[in-house]
Parts: C-alpha cells; sequence; structure tokens
C-alpha cells in the first residue's frame, strides 16, 4: 500500500533540511503522491504537501478517484500579483476525511453547549461552530513540523491538530486527563507534540507570540512556518501591529490567519474598525482574503502562504471570512447583536460541512444514508468520550503547587499555615 | 445635531463646577483644595471656616494622605458606615429604601453621576449596545446616548491612554475593564501617565478618572481571567484604590470615585455582582479613604475586603457560636489604608487576621501587615496572620481552585491559633 511510514517520514525529514533538490529518485516519489495541481513553482507545492496526512495512498489510487473541484469565491489580493488557484483537486478520501473531521468538531461543540448547561463544563467556553474549515483547511496544508497559535476560540483547532476527544473533554471538564491537567480549562488548549501552542485567554496575544514562534523557526533553520491565528476583534489590538512590524522586518515565516467572524463580542466589525478588512491592514505585508466557510479554499490560501513565507518573502496575512454559529460564549446568548435570521441564512447558504457534504453527494461518494450513519458513529464516539471523561478523577491536592517552576521539587512554601 | 448639543452641555458643566455652591456636594477634602486650584493652608482655613466643615491639613496618616476627620458633618456624606449587628452589615435602614443587585447598585450610582454631571462618560468594550458584559451599563446608552457610554474596539492600552487624555483636559471618564485582568495590557497608562501626572507637572493637571472593572478569582474562570491587580497597583504612587463588597458600599464608592479628583480604581468582584441588599432611596455618597466596621467585637480584629468580606461573615457565625468575638473591619481603601480605624480597633484587640484575596507575595495583605507593624506594634500581642491566596496561577480545575482561595474553616482555625496568644 505505497511507501512504508518509516522512509516517507525520512524523507519529509530530508525535505525539511532543503535537500530537496538533490536527486531524481526524490522528486519521483514525490510526483507519486501529489495530486494534480497547475500552479507555477507547483514542483515545489508538490513537496510541501506530499508528506502531509495523504501520503500514503499509491498514485493509481489518486489518479482514479481525483475530481475537480471550483474555489467559487473570488480571493481579494493585497501586494499580490497572482493569488492562489481558483480550483483544486480531490479525493474521495479526502472529502470523507474533511466530512469527518469538520462533523467531529461540531459534534464536540455542540456537546460542549450540553455539558455547559449542564454544569459539567465551568467558566468561560468559546465554541467553534461554523468555523471548523478554517481548523481543518489549515491542518490539512501544514505539516507536523509547523507551529500553530490562536486565541481562547481552541476546541476545533486542538482536535484538528491530533488532540483527542478524551484529552479535550477531560481539560474542559477540570480532569486530571486533560491535557493540561485540568490547570487550563477550555482557554489554554495545548499540544506541545503537535506544535499546538495554544489556548491564550487575552486577545491579541497570538500575533506577538506566534512571531516568537516563527523567529525560532527562522534562527534554527528549519523549513516550517508559525500560522497565528486572531479574530477580527483582536485586530485593533496594539501588539499585532507591533507583531507584524517585526515579523516584515526580520521576514519571519509567520501566516497571520485572521478568523473574521464578523463580531468582538457584541461589538460588530463596523462598529469597531475604521478599516473593516483585515489583510489589507499594513500596507507592507502582502495579504489575501478568503472564503473561510470553504474547507478548499482555506487550504489552497495556506499552501500559497506556506510557499510564499518559505521563499524568503516575510510574512503574510490570510484573512478568512468566516462564522460562528454560537455567540462568543458560552454566556453570551449572541442574539442580541445579530438576528437569529442571519445565523440561519448561513447555516443554509455557507455552512462548511453541507459544502463538503454536496460534493460527496454529487460525485457519489457516499450516501444520504451512508453520511448519516456517520454522523450518528460521531456522535457515538463524541458521547462515549464525554461520558469517560465525567468518570475521570480530578486533579490531585498536590497538583495545585506543580509546574510553578520546572525543576521546583526543593521550592518551599512558607508562611502562615492553612 | 446630538453631539453638538452635548457640547454645549459639557461646557456648560464645566463653568457650572467652578461656582461656590459646588464645593460642598463632593465628599473628599483632597477635591475642595483641588476645586479651588491653590492649596495652601490659608485658603483651606477659609473654606473650613465658610462651610462649617472642620478640614484639618495636618490629618495625614501613614501614608501622608490627608483623611476626612470622622467627626464631620458634611451634607449629605455618610462618613461612619457603622453596623447595626446584622450579619450583612450595611448601614440600610430598616424596610425604608430599595432592594437590588450589586450591579444594579453600580448602575444607579453611575447613572446618578452622569444625569448631574453632564463630563462623566463611560468608555470601555461593549459598555453601550450591549450593556455591559455583567449588565452595569445596561440601558444607559438609549438614555445617554452613544458618546456617553463609548464602545471601543478591543484595545485596552489605548482607551484607557485615551480617557486619560479626555481626563487631562476636562472630562471625568471611567474606563472599564471587562475584566480587570484586560487592564494590564494598559498598564503603562495606568502606573506612568495617571498616577504621576499630578506630581510631575507640579500640581498643574489633575486626572479625574475612574478605573473600574471585575477582577479577583471568579468560578472556574482560568488564571488569566482571574488576576488580582490591586497588588500589583498598590505601589503605584497617586493612584487610589477602593474595593466595593456590598451593593450599599458599592453606589456610595462609585458615586465618592467619580466626584474625587484623583484617579481611583474601583474593584469590583466577579461573583459578587448578583449579591442583593436593601439600600437608602436617598443620595449618599461615602468615603473614599474610609475603612467600613462590619462587625465590633474584643477578640480579634479581622480585616478584609472584597469577597474575602463574605468568606469571613461566614466563618464568624462558626466563631461565634464557639465563643470567640471577632471584630471584622471591611477596608474598603486599599490605597492608602484606613490606619484609623484599624489602629483603633488593633489598640481594643491587640490581634490581626488580615484575610485577602491577592497572593500570599507582595499582595494588600503584604503591605498592611507592614504597615500595622511598624505603627502599632506596641498594641500587638500576636504575630499578625494574613490568610492569602496561594501563589499560584489559579487552576481551573474546581477542587484546586477552592484550594487556592481562602474558605472559611481555615478562617476559623487562623483565629482560633491567634486567639491562643
Amino acid at each position: 500500500m505505497g511507501w512504508p511510514r518509516s522512509i516517507v517520514g525520512a524523507l519529509q525529514r530530508l525535505n525539511q533540511r532543503g535537500l530537496a533538490e538533490r536527486g531524481d529518485l526524490f522528486l519521483s516519489i514525490s510526483r507519486e503522491y501529489t495530486l494534480q495541481r497547475s500552479v507555477p513553482g507547483e514542483r515545489h507545492g508538490y513537496i510541501l504537501r506530499s508528506f502531509g496526512a495523504n501520503a500514503y495512498r499509491s498514485e493509481a489510487q489518486e489518479r482514479k478517484s481525483s475530481i475537480p473541484v471550483e474555489i467559487p469565491v473570488p480571493y481579494q489580493l493585497h501586494k499580490l500579483s497572482e493569488g492562489p488557484p481558483q480550483h483544486t483537486q480531490t479525493t474521495q478520501d479526502e472529502l470523507m476525511k474533511y466530512y469527518r473531521d469538520m462533523a467531529l468538531i461540531r459534534r464536540m461543540e455542540i456537546t460542549a453547549d450540553i455539558l455547559f448547561k449542564s454544569q459539567q463544563i465551568r467558566g468561560f467556553c468559546h465554541l467553534y461552530d461554523g468555523q471548523e474549515a478554517v481548523a481543518v483547511g489549515l491542518v490539512e496544508a501544514l505539516t507536523d513540523d509547523d507551529s500553530i497559535i490562536t486565541a481562547y476560540r481552541d476546541h476545533g483547532l486542538y482536535l484538528a491538530r491530533g488532540g483527542t476527544l478524551f484529552e479535550c473533554f477531560s481539560e474542559l471538564m477540570g480532569k486530571r486527563t486533560g491535557c493540561s491537567g485540568g490547570k487550563g480549562g477550555s482557554m489554554h488548549l495545548y499540544n506541545v507534540k503537535k506544535r499546538f501552542y495554544g489556548g491564550w485567554g487575552i486577545v491579541g496575544t497570538s500575533a506577538p507570540l506566534g512571531a516568537g514562534l516563527s523567529f525560532a523557526h527562522k534562527y534554527l533553520n528549519k523549513k516550517s512556518v508559525a500560522v497565528a491565528i486572531y479574530g477580527d476583534g483582536a485586530a485593533n489590538q496594539g501588539q499585532i501591529y507591533e507583531a507584524k512590524n517585526l515579523a516584515a522586518l526580520w521576514d519571519l515565516p509567520l501566516i497571520l490567519l485572521v478568523e473574521n467572524n464578523h463580531f468582538g463580542m457584541g461589538t460588530a466589525e463596523w462598529r469597531a474598525s475604521k478599516q473593516i478588512t483585515f489583510y489589507d491592514r499594513v500596507h507592507y505585508i502582502p495579504g489575501l482574503k478568503i472564503d473561510g466557510m470553504d474547507v478548499f479554499a482555506v487550504r489552497e490560501a495556506i499552501c500559497y502562504a506556506k510557499e510564499h513565507c518559505m521563499s524568503g518573502k516575510g510574512p503574510i496575512v490570510v484573512e478568512c471570512d468566516t462564522y460562528r454559529y454560537h455567540g462568543h460564549s458560552m454566556s453570551d446568548p449572541g442574539s442580541t447583536y445579530r438576528t437569529h435570521d442571519e445565523i440561519k441564512g448561513i447555516r443554509q447558504e455557507r455552512d462548511p460541512i453541507n459544502h463538503v457534504r454536496k460534493l460527496i453527494l454529487k460525485e457519489g461518494f457516499a450516501t444520504a444514508d451512508d453520511l448519516k450513519s456517520m454522523d450518528k458513529e460521531i456522535r457515538k464516539e463524541v458521547e462515549e468520550a464525554a461520558a469517560k471523561a465525567k468518570e475521570a478523577p480530578q486533579p490531585a491536592k498536590d497538583a495545585l503547587f506543580a509546574h510553578i517552576y520546572k525543576n521546583d521539587a526543593a521550592l518551599q512554601f512558607h508562611g502562615f499555615v492553612r | 445635531m446630538e453631539s453638538t448639543a452635548l457640547l454645549q452641555k459639557v461646557t456648560a458643566g464645566m463653568a457650572f463646577r467652578g461656582t461656590p455652591a459646588s464645593l460642598l456636594s463632593s465628599s473628599s477634602a483632597s477635591s475642595h483644595v483641588a476645586r479651588i486650584k491653590l492649596g495652601s493652608r490659608s485658603v483651606i482655613r477659609a473654606v473650613s471656616r465658610l462651610s462649617g466643615l472642620t478640614v484639618k491639613a495636618t490629618h495625614l496618616n501613614a501614608y501622608g494622605f490627608g483623611t476626612m476627620p470622622h467627626n464631620s458633618t458634611a451634607l449629605k456624606t455618610v462618613n461612619k458606615a457603622v453596623a447595626v449587628k446584622t450579619e450583612t452589615g450595611s448601614t440600610a435602614t430598616a424596610q425604608q429604601g430599595h432592594e437590588l443587585l450589586l450591579f444594579e447598585a453600580l448602575r444607579e450610582g453611575l447613572e446618578e453621576e452622569m444625569e448631574r454631571d453632564p463630563t462623566v462618560c463611560v468608555i470601555g468594550e461593549d459598555v453601550g449596545h450591549y450593556g455591559g458584559s455583567y449588565k452595569v451599563t445596561k440601558g444607559m446608552a438609549e438614555k445617554f446616548g452613544d458618546l456617553r457610554l463609548l464602545d471601543t474596539p478591543i484595545a485596552e492600552n489605548s482607551f484607557t491612554g485615551m480617557a486619560i487624555g479626555a481626563a487631562m483636559t476636562g472630562l471625568r471618564p471611567i474606563v472599564e475593564g471587562m475584566n480587570m485582568g484586560f487592564l494590564l495590557l494598559a498598564f503603562n497608562q495606568i502606573a506612568n501617565n495617571c498616577g504621576m501626572l499630578h506630581y510631575t507637572s507640579g500640581g498643574q493637571f489633575t486626572i479625574p478618572i475612574v478605573i473600574r472593572g471585575p477582577g479577583g478569582v471568579g468560578k472556574q474562570l482560568g488564571a488569566e481571567h482571574s488576576q488580582r491587580l490591586e497588588s500589583y497597583f498598590q505601589s503605584v504612587p497617586g493612584l487610589q484604590m477602593v474595593a466595593c463588597s456590598t451593593p450599599y458600599n458599592a453606589k456610595g464608592l462609585m458615586k465618592a470615585a467619580i466626584r474625587s479628583e484623583n484617579p481611583v480604581i474601583l474593584f469590583e468582584h466577579v461573583l459578587l455582582y448578583n449579591l442583593k441588599e436593601r439600600i437608602p432611596d436617598e443620595e449618599y455618597v461615602l468615603c473614599l479613604e474610609e475603612a467600613e466596621l462590619v462587625r465590633p467585637g474584643q477578640d480579634i480584629t479581622i480585616l478584609t475586603y472584597s469577597r474575602m468580606r463574605h468568606h469571613v461573615l461566614q466563618a464568624v457565625k462558626t466563631l461565634v457560636s464557639k465563643g470567640y468575638d471577632p471584630e471584622v473591619i471591611d477596608i474598603r481603601s486599599l490605597k492608602p489604608f484606613d490606619l484609623f480605624a484599624i489602629g483603633n480597633s488593633v489598640k481594643k484587640t491587640h490581634k490581626v487576621l488580615i484575610v485577602e484575596e491577592c497572593m500570599r507575595t507582595g499582595g494588600i495583605g503584604a503591605s498592611l501587615r507592614a504597615a500595622i507593624m511598624e505603627n502599632f506594634f506596641d498594641e500587638l500581642d500576636a504575630p499578625i496572620g494574613c490568610l492569602s491566596s496561594q501563589d499560584v496561577p489559579t487552576p481551573y480545575a474546581g477542587p484546586l481552585e477552592d484550594l487556592t482561595v481562602v474558605q472559611p474553616p481555615q478562617i476559623v482555625f487562623a483565629v482560633e491559633q491567634l486567639c491562643k496568644h
């Protein structure tokens, strides 16, 4: 069934060290595992894409089931002569994978809603449903060596980036088995192995920290990018502009991904920003605006953006026009500043999962019943993970003082004993 | 149109504030001095002769700050919030007044001040159309307009700076941090620009700004949303800090803070917004620098503020049943401390326990301990006890978070230990 993972992994590492130019063997291997693309520089794009999640199928399989997909919404470009292609290829396996991943995130968020209302999850809970295409498309276009950092709406990205449902639910419920040991909560999901850097409560934090991630990548000569995700509300923070200046000044390989869901809690974008576009805020950083509800658009745009960064041209902004169905958080009903008709309209016209579902049904890769049973299976999986997390133990008492510092076994606390 | 009419009202209001009739409507002595512009002692004596107030310029506490003497009879100010022996401990008269929740009390204070003075405005995130994330400003944008309830972008550093600049030139803005922790982004503005300017300009500028917002450890809000900023701001000279804990003192302190000519940080608590209490119908303004005697007693002085007041009162129930008679003082004024009230209490009981929500290192309790030790060492029969939160980032998990914060049984235990001396 294609090349063994160990060899592909070795080739990936070779690639990362910039030895891609060496030898026909390398190129012939990479061609076997890529999809048909028609952009200039596609060879480089092949190498970047080929060692992601799709690398393990044979060429014959690819050619047989590869279908063209249109990306209907045109890209808006800023300081770029040519954008990503308005069409791409996909396969049955990919479509089913995207459907499954997005449906998993959707079902997870709905379950989190129910758990919050039954007080299993406390504090603040910011849900990602509606924005799944951004997470899935982003992760699809990146490799495991790239870094992702986001703000507090991090459940979807945590799952897409390889986190398990059980760890996510455990963290939301404050259990010991959570990804942060139950000490972080909804806004502090991290996964160091998969280079998912969280998970931050203060608006705008992701940009300077993301610049730092990309600075380290450049410093250590790694062929990887950092993606810093923030929202339309955060775009007016001073630290975003500072981070942009630093990244541009030093040509850091940073993709600034703006998840524009048009509301900063209760304030619409036109009430908070003089300029309501976010991809062209800074004239010296190129940007593009895409339809964030189309997983293919996100995938193509991020591939394009990664190529831009890897060729040493510095940072780039990718603005994803997306939408959140829930309110800002579970404490916000989400209906005082927008109408139910608007939310329903977006669900009908632009829902990311429906987009992929329509493609699957049109191409006959699965029937409606198949998808329904997949939905049921996903629901069962999510609910089982939630139930298992509910049964998990709370953190131990001595976890209170653990991890304040590294190597803090000798740290003592003095004072009034209580 | 609306804005020019408002501008006219604003300028009219500025002229209005200079007349003698307005001198007596504020609560603190320092604001009288500021209105006259020259702060000389002869002027202070003249003012006190005219107004019948006893204002002593030499009445200074350990921090060198002039406080309102406790026996003055200024118009409509309530100086000593002496407790009737009820558990809630406010001065609400029996069955008169009206009952409301703490966030409504804050709103009442805000509305009254905004009606009274057109230069008062609120600047913050989602304070206008949304009504405030904790409903403190709900309905006010419809009443006062978008200019006076200004919805800002998410840019704390700049809108706090903007408010400070506006305060320098005649407005009286109230900056709301949606959560106190977000004001860390505006730390430079508050520490450098806000507190220092009156000093560095030799008294030319005043910054009558109020910075308010909910802080403290909530119900599993996570580390970044459980900050206790009073420990970080307490060393900035020029700032005044107060913490409200009941609807009664919330409204009074809000009004006092708005009327004050100094920058005041009003610390509210996320978990106290739904406290219900009966407050007087008539207008009242509390003194910013004064502590509140919640429960008189003989055995030990318990000093506390904000949410810990309620934990202390819960512990007091147990202590009283065990035969102890603690005196509970809600210090309210975190900067400067009301060392008169505290000192009088220490002289009576000779034992002190401080219960606070700050972390152990560098919190309000740490400064208060030093102040009490320096000033009242001879009165103490026991080391000063201080119960603070643990020096950890607030964990999300419920049991761990409860361990972080001081709980009533721990207060009972501490009192028992101290009273053995």
